[in-house]
């Protein structure tokens, strides 16, 4: 069945998952439906400790077994160490059939390869993969499905209760012995636990696992003791070096810079562009540059932000110390200054339900003017590919792409014409994971297109001297460079499905083929 | 005939190694007036056959975009320079660059060899044009001789480097160890009636004393100047861009000067300064630079 991005959805697919396919953005909008409800094992006894001395014994105390889901959040991003440390307890044990439920998966966690190889993963619902997951996972070794998801999709799954959670894992920087946790005063901190949020809320067993139990209460706590069953304490639940490392020395590369300032001189010529604005941006070096940029601008100009969303880094940070904004709403740190803002005053931590999604009554990515991101692919109908590489292997994230280009009044993607050989903008992006509906302006190296949705902000920069072009023009300049490519060559079977944020199917990810070469 | 590309403006010119694809792919898009693809001091000794070929695949292939493309050869000290040439012209360069030169019959012996690859590669006579860099004492003194030895020769560069080994000093960031060559360059090079280019500046992080480098040049005389990195460019065209005032005063003196020729009038005021024809060419180089500044909104 063909969505409403054009993607040809097979029937079997839609009847194994009992899902629809895409609609458009405000499909579901006005749905109403009632959120599940958690199992609620009660602790009344003042003399019962949630204390267990070791994985195994807590994987035992939850009644572990077979065809289980468990969760697992990435704010230690590639430092984690809490999702192989669980996962091989559980392959020791012999367990098979494990739902794997994590909010994303990156290059830490390989040692997850030979269990998919030998069925004790069977299923795999992140927000993307990377590396050597990706690569089996596109090999066709997974027994089930790949389910790529936005955050917010994430956290719509599981409050509708599509995703049953038996059991959440939350490593914690601190910890106390009655399960209050914080993302902050440890030694492997990462700043906040939003996408964890979600799964204390609606897993039938919450186990915290930290690095640094401190004396109860451990306050303010991210997430509270009246939802943790169990504490487990280990030696490290990450490496900090690559949880949050310093932050990035502002790019000197002069085509990001180039780019950054296309960016910056479109968001300043947009009617959204006043005191009172909202601006989430990445951390790709274009995207961090134009937030320094627009800081300067907003300075010359006596406008102030109202609040910043992220994702966040040292330039946003910066824009809160320099009393330039309001309030930062945060649901991720990416490097160390922003970790260390998190006890600024107005530095707020939210879930990453507030944060984006879809099924609630209102998430703050619906309340922001602008938001920076950048893409693998865009293609002529201003769908983006943040997940699938050119070559067909599942290599990327949906994070919150989806979520924040869907609510954000003005979506800008970022991305140089021609990554490495291959063009960025062509006819047909390989997989769609953000619908062209929910993007408004590409900016590139070789100029700036807008949607033609958006005639409102054709006519709002037309004067502004910016190097406009239409995005087939773009697509034609990145053709005459590199050539139009040859399509990826896929199997039939399909691996892996994109979720749209609302729970539909908004594409699906293929088997890729060993490239044959043909005349 | 002179090849009508002679004066064309050059306010940057980007050195690129030539053996980089990443680097010679598309720099076009930084909009340097000219590129100067390197086969001498940025590759190495054995890797100068391999910079011959990729330069020879990127200027047959890639649309520059109008950008000039000027090819820097190997000193005529070597056994190099006259397959350098061969190659460049065969593959479509509009300049050639004369390292290390020296003399006039420096630019003599590479004419000559420029011409008889046109005729080789059929590309019309006198289509390539030459450039020389003056990088020593003996050239700077010679700069009259070296400006004045070929039709094809546009202009002459200065290379800091290299002239204050000899002048046994260093770039010191103040200008003073350049200040001679920079003014009998440019004395020179006008005397001659051939463009003037300044040497480059390596300092990339600082933006301030390039800042000053580039306007003292301009205040100077000289057309443009070498850049090594592209976040230069935009500072160097910012500096050349005429104030608006300027572009207004010499769209007048053209158009006058345009009619009253015609009513054989040689001498007359505009705004109450005294204009003649000596300023006609002036005032339509501000012209040219307001339009590659992008701020003439004119018809002239």
């Amino acid at each position: 069945m063909i969505n409403a991005v054009g993607r040809d959805i097979p029937e079997e697919i839609l009847r194994l998952t009992g899902k629809e396919v895409f609609q458009g953005n405000n499909h579901f909008d006005g749905y109403e439906y009632r959120r599940q409800a958690p199992k609620v094992k009660c602790v009344i006894d003042p003399e019962k400790s949630k204390l267990r001395s070791s994985i195994r014994e807590v994987l035992e105390a939850c009644g572990i077994k077979d065809g289980m889901t468990l969760s697992f959040h990435h704010h230690f991003r590639e430092g984690d160490k809490i999702v192989n440390m669980v996962m091989k307890e559980v392959h020791d044990m012999g367990l098979k059939d494990i739902r794997l439920c994590a909010s994303s998966l990156g290059k830490a966690h390989e040692a997850l390869v030979p269990m998919i190889e030998d069925g004790t993963i069977t299923e795999i619902r992140s927000s993307g993969v990377r590396g050597e997951i990706g690569k089996v996972i596109s090999e066709g070794k997974l027994k089930g499905l790949a389910y790529m998801q936005s955050h917010g999709g994430r956290v719509r799954s599981i409050v509708s209760g599509e995703v049953k959670i038996d059991i959440a894992f939350i490593g914690a920087p601190t910890a106390d012995d009655y399960g209050n946790c914080s993302g902050i005063g440890g030694t492997s901190d990462c700043g906040v636990l939003s996408y964890a949020a979600a799964d204390a809320d609606y897993a039938d067993n919450v186990v915290v696992i930290t690095d640094h139990l401190v004396p109860f209460p451990n306050m303010p706590a991210q997430i509270s003791m009246t939802k943790v069953d169990y504490v487990v304490q280990v030696d490290q639940i990450g490496d900090p070096a690559k949880i949050a490392t310093g932050a990035a020395k502002p790019t000197s590369d002069v085509r990001k810079l180039m780019m950054a300032d296309n960016c910056t001189s479109f968001v300043i010529n947009t009617p959204y562009f006043k005191d009172g604005f909202s601006y989430q941006t990445g951390v790709g070096g274009a995207s961090i540059a134009s937030a320094v940029a627009l800081s300067k601008i907003m300075k010359e100009r006596g406008i102030r932000m109202r609040f910043g969303v992220g994702g966040l880094t040292k330039p946003m940070c910066d824009i809160l110390n320099n009393d330039q904004v309001d309030c930062l709403l945060d649901t991720q740190d990416f490097d160390l200054d922003a970790v260390e803002n998190v006890k600024h005053p107005r530095h707020f931590y939210i879930s990453a339900d507030e944060y984006a999604n879809p099924f609630n009554k209102g998430a703050v990515v619906n309340r922001l003017d602008f938001v920076i991101l950048a893409s693998l692919e865009v293609d002529v109908h201003f769908n983006c590919n943040v997940v699938v590489g050119s070559d067909g292997v599942l290599t990327g994230a949906q994070g919150g792409h989806p979520d924040t280009a869907a609510g954000a009044k003005c979506s800008i993607v970022i991305t140089p014409l021609v990554q490495g050989r291959i063009p960025a903008v062509c006819t047909d992006v390989t997989t769609v994971t953000t619908p062209g509906e929910s993007v408004d302006v590409v900016v590139t190296d070789y100029g700036i297109a807008i949607n033609p949705r958006r005639q409102d902000l054709m006519e709002a920069v037309k004067d502004a001297g910016l190097p406009l072009r239409t995005i087939e023009e773009l697509r034609d300049i990145a053709y005459s460079i590199t050539g139009e490519p040859k399509k990826v060559q896929f199997g039939d079977r399909v691996v892996g499905i994109i979720e749209s944020r609302d729970g539909t199917i908004m594409d699906v990810v293929r088997e890729v083929k060993e490239f044959s070469f043909a005349e | 005939m002179m090849n009508p590309d002679k004066k064309r403006l050059r306010r940057t010119m980007m050195f690129l190694n030539a053996q980089k694809p990443s680097l010679i792919k598309d720099p076009y898009i930084y909009k340097p007036d000219s590129l100067m693809f390197d086969l001498e001091d940025a590759v190495a000794e054995n890797q100068k056959d391999a910079a011959r070929f990729s330069l020879y695949h990127a200027l047959r292939t890639i649309d520059y975009r109008g950008c000039e493309k000027v090819v820097r050869i190997n000193g005529l000290d070597t056994d190099l320079w006259k397959e350098d040439i061969r190659c460049a012209v065969a593959a479509g360069c509009d300049v050639i660059r004369i390292s290390k030169t020296e003399t006039g019959a420096d630019v003599k012996a590479v004419e000559a060899r420029v011409e008889a690859a046109e005729k080789e590669f059929g590309r019309p006579e006198g289509s390539v044009l030459i450039m020389a860099a003056i990088e020593s004492c003996k050239g700077v003194l010679n700069a009259q001789e070296i400006c004045g030895a070929s039709e094809r020769l546009f202009g002459i560069a200065l290379s800091g480097g290299d002239y204050t080994k000899d002048l046994q000093t260093s770039i010191s960031g103040t200008g003073v160890e350049l200040m001679g060559a920079r003014q009998i360059l440019i004395i020179a090079a006008r005397a001659a009636g051939v463009q003037c280019f300044d040497t480059v500046y390596t300092d990339l992080d600082n933006e301030e004393g390039f800042r000053r480098e580039v306007e003292m040049i301009h205040t100077m005389g000289f057309d443009g100047k070498s850049i090594v990195n592209p976040r230069q460019i935009h500072i160097v065209h910012e500096i050349y861009t005429p104030a608006q005032k300027d572009i207004f005063f010499a769209e007048k003196v053209v158009r006058e000067i345009d009619s009253k020729k015609a009513q054989g009038i040689g001498v007359f005021t505009v705004d109450g300064k005294m204009i003649d024809i000596a300023f006609y060419d002036g005032a339509k180089r501000t012209i040219e630079l307001a339009k590659a500044s992008g701020v003439y909104k004119g018809d002239l």
